[in-house]
């Protein structure tokens, strides 16, 4: 593949995380709780003190002088301190990465496998009452706030037919004999969000999937694969699939990237410790070294995914490298 | 004058054709149906079923299941859900409308700016928008509306500014191709300046696409203000849809069974964003003629 080109779209890339990082910057600059309006609210402190504090948290200099800090401290591994659990927050999300990346992952890979069947099946049998079902049960999953589907699964599952827990990780308090019951546990635990995202999610791929079909079959090179004679599985698997998994591509990688976004909701929901949960707890106690250590995150995630993406769909597809620019 | 007329004649059979499709299409009827009788819920309504949000039932009356005098029952404050979900349809489709208002007026300024001026402005503001478009948009919402505080007009705000992205990459492309056409270029030779063009020669010709995009992004709005509400970023004085659904989750009507305290506002919300759905993907199955069938 062409370097020159890699090399262009990596310096986007870090333009565009550049800017990710002086917008994280002035958005938590704004926000109404800093630390000396909070600390001047009781009144007690007097301006001498302010400033003092100021200078301690280097806020009396120029702007991009503080930027420049900030920097500095990120290349450090510095994000603050977390006002909530009064820990580094790069220590707080690092123990919070693994229950989401292994959610979140699991989900991903059902939810794509089902996707894929589920657009294809709808493209292929476009019109008939097959399709009408797929289609119809795509849009309903798709219209659906993950949140709601998720309350929706804890009525059914936890309240009435009792069969799997409500919430968290493990069962608080229970002592495990060996580590394969802990385990068994956390998989119990999981099934529940695991399915709720999966749902969630299934819907964007079958629809965007069996667009992404149609347009292929409806292209000229199909119709010559027809009139040589192949069969319709052949000319379905060997012709029209490889082209039609190219937006999914994109697809797949940039919601990759969305691993903080898409857990929000479900982690809320079902109280699950990962970063999505993290998030939406730094928010109610307005933690915000916490949020904008998360929000990083979730950003640069976004980008490296996007990054990610374009690279890989220009060696699967010749069209884009031969196209240049 | 007569080209003028001819044209209107052509824009007028084009726009019956395009009805008639519409009418054709299961889906899009389906849709326009279902979204007219909320709309029309939302108008009408409360004037049949007066509401306040701050008014609070007898203690005998806390969720009570659905049953005579209350036909679908009461929340955790005893008022009437029937009456809750009427006043909650006309305000999360007032924060869907004016959000997505929002986001047009933005998507269609910098897509045509953008694509009428070219060159470094043109860069610029894609770049923005790249950025506004790679950013996980509920993060971003959560830590905005954080930020402004908790207000309806806040929430529309914070949506209208988040979600442009899409609208004016639409718009910015069908501009290059406007920009390129002859009448552009006959207005420029006769001394009309950017502003006048842009807005009264391109605007028209990229507005059935920024219609086109609205039925999407109008979905969307919905289910953030939705989002967002659950999540505790709502207006406490309004009632919605997602204020319903928060409240319902923070008493713990899920654990306990109430179903009609949540259920209801779950599938108002599921409706409406189904019909802005099922409309746009119809709409795109007219106007792509690449998936017309064969």
């Amino acid at each position: 593949m062409d370097k020159k080109r890699i090399a262009k779209k990596l310096v986007y890339a870090f333009i565009t995380i550049f800017f990710v990082l002086l917008f994280n910057f002035f958005l938590f600059r704004v926000l109404p709780g800093d630390i000396v309006s909070m600390l001047s609210r009781g009144g007690k402190a007097t301006p001498e003190m302010l400033a003092n504090i100021r200078k301690m948290y280097g806020l009396d200099l120029p702007w991009y002088q503080q930027f420049f800090v900030y920097l500095k401290n990120l290349s450090a591994g510095d994000l603050g301190v977390s006002f909530m659990y009064k820990k580094p927050v790069l220590d707080v999300i690092g123990a919070r990465i693994l229950p989401t990346v292994v959610l979140l992952g699991v989900a991903e890979i059902f939810a794509i496998l089902i996707g894929i069947v589920f657009g294809i099946v709808s493209a292929w049998k476009r019109g008939k009452a097959l399709d009408t079902g797929l289609l119809s049960t795509s849009l309903l999953l798709y219209s659906m706030p993950t949140f709601w589907l998720g309350m929706m699964l804890i009525l059914i599952f936890c309240v009435y037919l009792k069969v799997l827990p409500i919430s968290g990780m493990v069962t608080p308090g229970r002592l495990f004999v060996d580590q394969w019951a802990q385990l068994q546990d956390i998989l119990r635990h999981m099934i529940l969000p695991m399915i709720c995202l999966t749902l969630g999610m299934i819907g964007e791929y079958a629809i965007t999937m069996r667009s992404t079909v149609i347009d292929v079959l409806s292209e000229d090179y199909i119709t010559t694969a027809k009139a040589k004679g192949f069969s319709d599985g052949y000319v379905l698997r060997r012709h029209a699939m490889p082209n039609a998994m190219l937006p999914m591509i994109t697809l797949i990688a940039i919601n990759l990237g969305m691993i903080v976004g898409g857990a929000i909701q479900v982690e809320t929901v079902f109280s699950w410790p990962g970063l999505g949960s993290l998030m939406y707890n730094a928010l109610v106690n307005r933690d915000y070294p916490l949020l904008q250590g998360v929000f990083l995150l979730s950003t640069v995630a976004v980008v490296f995914a996007n990054f990610l993406s374009d690279i890989l769909y220009e060696m699967v597809d010749p069209r884009v490298r031969s196209m240049g620019g | 004058m007569a080209v003028n007329k001819t044209k209107a004649n052509l824009r007028r059979r084009r726009m019956r054709e395009f009805l008639d499709q519409v009418k054709a299409n299961k889906m899009a009827l389906t849709g326009t149906i279902v979204l007219a009788f909320f709309v029309l819920t939302a108008i009408i309504g409360p004037f049949f079923f007066p509401f306040d949000v701050m008014e609070f039932g007898n203690v005998e009356d806390i969720l009570q299941p659905p049953g005579p005098g209350h036909i679908l029952g009461t929340d955790d404050m005893g008022r009437d859900v029937l009456g809750y979900l009427i006043a909650g349809s006309r305000v999360s489709l007032l924060v869907g409308a004016l959000a997505t208002l929002l986001c047009m007026v933005i998507g269609t300024i910098i897509g045509i700016v953008a694509g009428y001026s070219g060159k470094a402005v043109d860069n610029i503001l894609m770049r923005i928008t790249d950025f506004f478009l790679v950013i996980p948009w509920l993060p971003l919402m959560m830590v905005l509306a954080a930020i402004l505080g908790t207000s309806i007009w806040n929430i529309i705000l914070v949506i209208g500014v988040t979600s442009w992205a899409g609208t004016a990459r639409v718009v910015r492309a069908q501009t290059l191709s406007v920009r390129e056409r002859q009448f552009v270029e006959r207005t420029v030779s006769i001394g009309a300046g950017s502003g006048h063009i842009m807005l009264y020669h391109i605007l028209p010709n990229v507005f059935p696409l920024v219609f086109a995009s609205t039925i999407l992004v109008a979905a969307a709005a919905i289910t953030s203000e939705t989002t967002l509400s659950f999540l505790g970023m709502g207006d406490p004085a309004h009632a919605s849809w997602g204020m319903m659904l928060h409240y319902a989750f923070e008493t713990g009507a899920t654990s306990t069974g109430a179903w009609w305290y949540f259920l209801p506002p779950g599938i108002c919300v599921v409706a409406v964003v189904l019909a802005f759905t099922l409309m746009g993907y119809a709409f795109d199955e007219i106007l792509n003629p690449k998936l017309k069938e064969r």
